[in-house]
């Protein structure tokens, strides 16, 4: 047998569908009825449906493309049996609209006699993102905070997004936990396969389980197709793992097991399962607590612990409350709709008093709320909400006290930890001076070194805060 | 009730602001009490499609595709949407006629 036909056996043997998986980019074939035939991996991902799902199913109503006019580029392909590429939209199973670059390729048997029609999606929505940041060269630049707090964080950002091991965010509800993870995405390597968030807290132990590793056809009652489940989907990427601290037992132990083998067997399947994902996994619970109360698996925790990054309360963030409130002043500011444009001194005043226990999330929604209810130029303070002058209502705290925001725990860190119990920033970052000077013995300079402040900063806030 | 189905031909039609063909029908006790009115759309625009909804007093959109942003919008109106229909529209009236017509279905 000559090489040429070894070669060729060889490809016919290969199987290219199944290889298709690993692409980064979406790739359907279409046969000549315009009937999907298979998908990859990504486009179940994009899409929203799995292969078995769309098998026979117009390519149309799976894909819901923006190609849908009266000549079809589909049927033009396969009439011309030449390749096109266009750009349009897809709106996929969750509703949301991706544009996407659509390379439409005939495919042809060995007579040269149309099949049907291999289509590649490529998201463009990242392309499209970073255009709209004008100029914008980092994706961080999604993150706001100028904090000496948020600070440390941006510093260790690229090295965390660079690294393959597993990630544990902390912090109290609202500090912008969902926000960081996909942006160590977009950041890493992994960016151009999918992030897929799941929230272990929202379904039930057993549709966890399949939610997360996926099923066979028949495994249980109602289990009438193969799925993927969020692993198998988020294959080369990224898995958000939120509420993690809720995470049963039983399933804490296959997550272990997946993080240590990079591979599982889906519910009812006696096949594995290749797991390439990073995970990033967020609490705002305390799993060293949980570990201690026997209601989190100490190992889990240790595996998932490698990197840690502690995303602090808005209380503790000097500085950033007033570019936060310009920032959702501007997101919600839009003149078409005839919405305030600022807040009035009195305004501003009350609400950096307040000590924002929903944190980020909160202040979002209070500006929405004050952006919403005012009908003139200005949101007077009668125009935010209620509760904001109630004081036993506003200041319930919110979740746990707060950790130190390294990677390693930091003894200074923990000193700087505000006492739980304040009522407000400014209570909260005169507390915090007091805590520092005490550490330091009153060496002025060290305090205002471990606080990140210059020494004039630091006088103006002791003499503010009548400390002197 | 009064009920609009986003059409293509005798099909859901796959995507909600592509589409340039609506039936409107009114449902009561399970059963079609007026004759259905087919409407050719000029543009295809969500936005037209949406006020469209809110003009005829719709209770219940059944489409395919539609964007988040629409969808919230029609909730907001009160006007129920049952999306990600795939299938023959007369199979998809035959089942809310049932009350037995889900969102996410293949049909």
């Amino acid at each position: 047998m000559s090489n040429r036909t070894v070669h060729k056996k060889t490809l016919q043997k290969a199987n290219i569908v199944a290889a298709l998986d690993s692409v980064p980019h979406g790739i359907a074939f279409i046969n000549s009825n315009l009937q999907v035939l298979n998908i990859n991996r990504f486009l179940e991902a994009l899409t929203g449906y799995t292969s078995a799902e769309a098998l026979g199913i117009n390519v149309d109503c799976i894909l819901r493309t923006s190609l849908q006019k009266k000549i079809n580029p589909l049927q033009q392909v396969i009439q011309n049996k030449e390749s096109v590429v266009i750009v349009g939209d897809i709106i996929n199973r969750a509703r949301k609209k991706i544009p996407v670059r659509f390379t439409l390729a005939p495919m042809l048997d060995y007579s040269k006699s149309p099949l049907g029609v291999i289509m590649i999606l490529e998201d463009l929505s990242c392309l499209q993102t970073s255009k709209k940041k004008k100029g914008a060269d980092d994706v961080f630049n999604d993150i706001i905070g100028q904090s000496p707090k948020m600070q440390e964080i941006f510093e260790l950002l690229p090295v965390v997004a660079m690294t393959e091991a597993s990630l544990l965010l902390t912090g109290e509800t609202g500090t912008g936990k969902d926000l960081l993870a996909s942006t160590i995405h977009l950041a890493s390597k992994r960016s151009r396969y999918p992030f897929i968030k799941v929230n272990c807290g929202a379904f039930q132990e057993s549709l966890l389980k399949s939610e997360l590793f996926g099923h066979k056809k028949g495994a249980y009652t109602g289990a009438v197709s193969d799925t993927p489940g969020m692993f198998g989907l988020a294959n080369g990427g990224t898995i958000y793992l939120t509420e993690i601290g809720d995470l049963p037992l039983p399933l804490q132990v296959k997550l272990l097991t997946v993080l240590d083998d990079k591979e599982f067997y889906p519910l009812g399947s006696a096949k594995k399962v290749k797991a390439d994902v990073r995970i990033i996994a967020a609490t705002h619970h305390d799993l060293r607590k949980l570990v201690t109360l026997g209601k989190f698996r100490e190992d889990l925790f240790y595996r998932l612990n490698i990197l840690q990054l502690h995303l602090p309360p808005l209380r503790e963030r000097e500085g950033d409350l007033r570019l936060l409130i310009d920032h959702f002043l501007h997101i919600f500011s839009d003149p078409n709709k005839q919405v305030a444009a600022h807040f009035n001194p009195k305004t501003l005043d009350l609400l950096s008093n307040y000590s924002y226990p929903g944190n980020i999330r909160e202040l979002r929604n209070i500006v929405e709320y004050g952006t919403t209810i005012s009908r003139g130029e200005t949101i007077q303070p009668e125009h935010l909400p209620r509760y904001l002058f109630s004081p036993a209502e506003a200041d319930k705290p919110a979740g746990p006290p707060a950790t130190p925001s390294l990677v390693q725990e930091n003894p200074v860190q923990q000193e700087q930890t505000v006492n739980a119990g304040v009522h407000s920033w400014r209570d909260a970052e005169k507390q915090l001076i007091i805590d520092t000077l005490i550490a330091t013995k009153g060496k002025r300079t060290l305090t205002a070194k471990r606080l990140g402040w210059g020494r004039t900063t630091l006088w103006r806030k002791i003499r503010r805060y009548g400390l002197e | 009730m009064i009920v609009l189905f986003v059409t293509l031909e005798d099909d859901i039609a796959p995507r909600f602001d592509l589409a340039t063909e609506v039936i409107i029908s009114r449902i009561e006790d399970g059963k079609r009490v007026e004759e259905t009115r087919t409407l050719l759309l000029s543009t295809k625009s969500a936005e037209d499609l949406c006020a469209l909804a809110v003009k005829e007093k719709i209770s219940i959109i059944v489409c395919g595709a539609i964007e988040e942003e629409h969808y919230q919008y029609l909730q907001w109106k009160q006007i129920r949407v049952i999306d990600n229909i795939i299938g023959r529209y007369s199979q998809a009236l035959h089942l809310l006629l049932h009350n037995k017509l889900i969102a996410d279905s293949f049909i």
